[in-house]
């Protein structure tokens, strides 16, 4: 055996053994993320396909339409019932637009993230506040009029819109 | 064949009034005219009055906002929501053709944002004189 193939076998071994000790969790959750972010799972957050235009309309007069898959179904069934107290306005529906938006939300929420405790805010969420602590961030930009707070998505990630937050496309303003 | 031109005619006619139809479903004066209707019942209603609005417009009420908190001193400019920042469209009609076009979009926002301008409903009065005064501001 060369020692090339030495090495290579005791690589392969490590390997294995590394399996045996990892694999257990791994059959538990079948995504290191889980780990990273506590429970939690954000899923891929892209608009569907088909969108709804009720829920473009009504979500983007006062900010962006989040996307559906950015909350739990059960965050955004509370999101609807409170909708005359909305992050201290005002932005309640008619019942029509309301159960329409609702069926929407519901049908296409991240169904890789189930909270308990059903948040309203997505920047609640450690996901969100892994991928932007001030390892990530530096905290001056927080402060940068063009950011303004932490829910101005599209400051930063130009397709937040689309549900696109690709770390590629990243621009932090100046 | 007579009647049967007649009847083909006509029913052109629908069609294309079908077709002119505007694409907003009211103007700002029949919005007004509702809102009109709604106040003269009130109890010490006076004729709206533009300047009566305007001041309305730029007061702030009972919680630390005006209309123009949002909606930019000059009415006929974009605004910006005053908490997300998000550019608002032009309220004056002069300025933005859409405005005051849909009865259910206007009694939406009256409803909104007087709740959140002054933590109550606006009367038929308030409402009828900020319009006139919309009304006024030219392009």
């Amino acid at each position: 055996m060369s020692i090339k193939d030495q090495k290579f076998f005791r690589i392969l071994a490590v390997a294995l053994l590394a399996m045996s000790v990892t694999m257990p969790a791994a059959q538990a959750d079948d995504d290191d993320h889980d780990e990273k972010y506590g429970s939690e799972n954000r899923g891929k957050p892209l608009q569907p396909a088909q969108t709804n235009a009720r829920f473009q309309q009504e979500c983007s007069s006062c900010h962006i339409a989040y996307a559906p898959g950015l909350l739990p179904a059960k965050s955004w069934r509370k999101m609807m019932a409170g909708l005359d107290r909305h992050f201290g306005s005002d932005a309640s529906l008619d019942a029509e637009d309301s159960r329409e938006i609702t069926a929407f939300l519901v049908k296409n929420a991240s169904n890789r993230w189930s909270a308990p405790t059903a948040p309203l805010r997505i920047t609640d969420s450690n996901w969100f506040k892994r991928k932007h602590d001030d390892h990530e961030i530096n905290p001056a930009v927080w402060k940068n009029p063009k950011v303004k707070s932490p829910a101005n998505c599209s400051a930063c990630h130009p397709q937040a819109e689309r549900g696109d937050f690709n770390e590629h496309d990243i621009r932090m303003p100046r | 064949m007579r009647y049967l031109f007649r009847a083909s005619s006509l029913a052109l006619v629908a069609v294309a009034g079908l077709a002119v139809q505007p694409a907003f479903a009211e103007t700002p004066g029949e919005i007004q005219a509702s809102i009109q209707q709604e106040a003269d019942g009130t109890p010490g209603f006076q004729e709206f009055s533009a300047a009566r609005g305007e001041v309305f417009f730029r007061t702030k009420h009972a919680n630390d906002w005006s209309c123009a908190s949002c909606h930019s001193e000059n009415p006929a400019a974009p605004g910006k929501h005053a908490k997300t920042g998000k550019a608002i469209d032009p309220l004056a009609p002069s300025a933005n053709a859409e405005r005051f076009t849909s009865p259910k979009k206007v009694a939406k926002w009256f409803r909104r944002n007087c709740n959140d301008v002054l933590d109550r409903v606006c009367t038929p009065q308030e409402k009828g004189d900020v319009l006139a005064y919309l009304l006024t501001v030219k392009k």
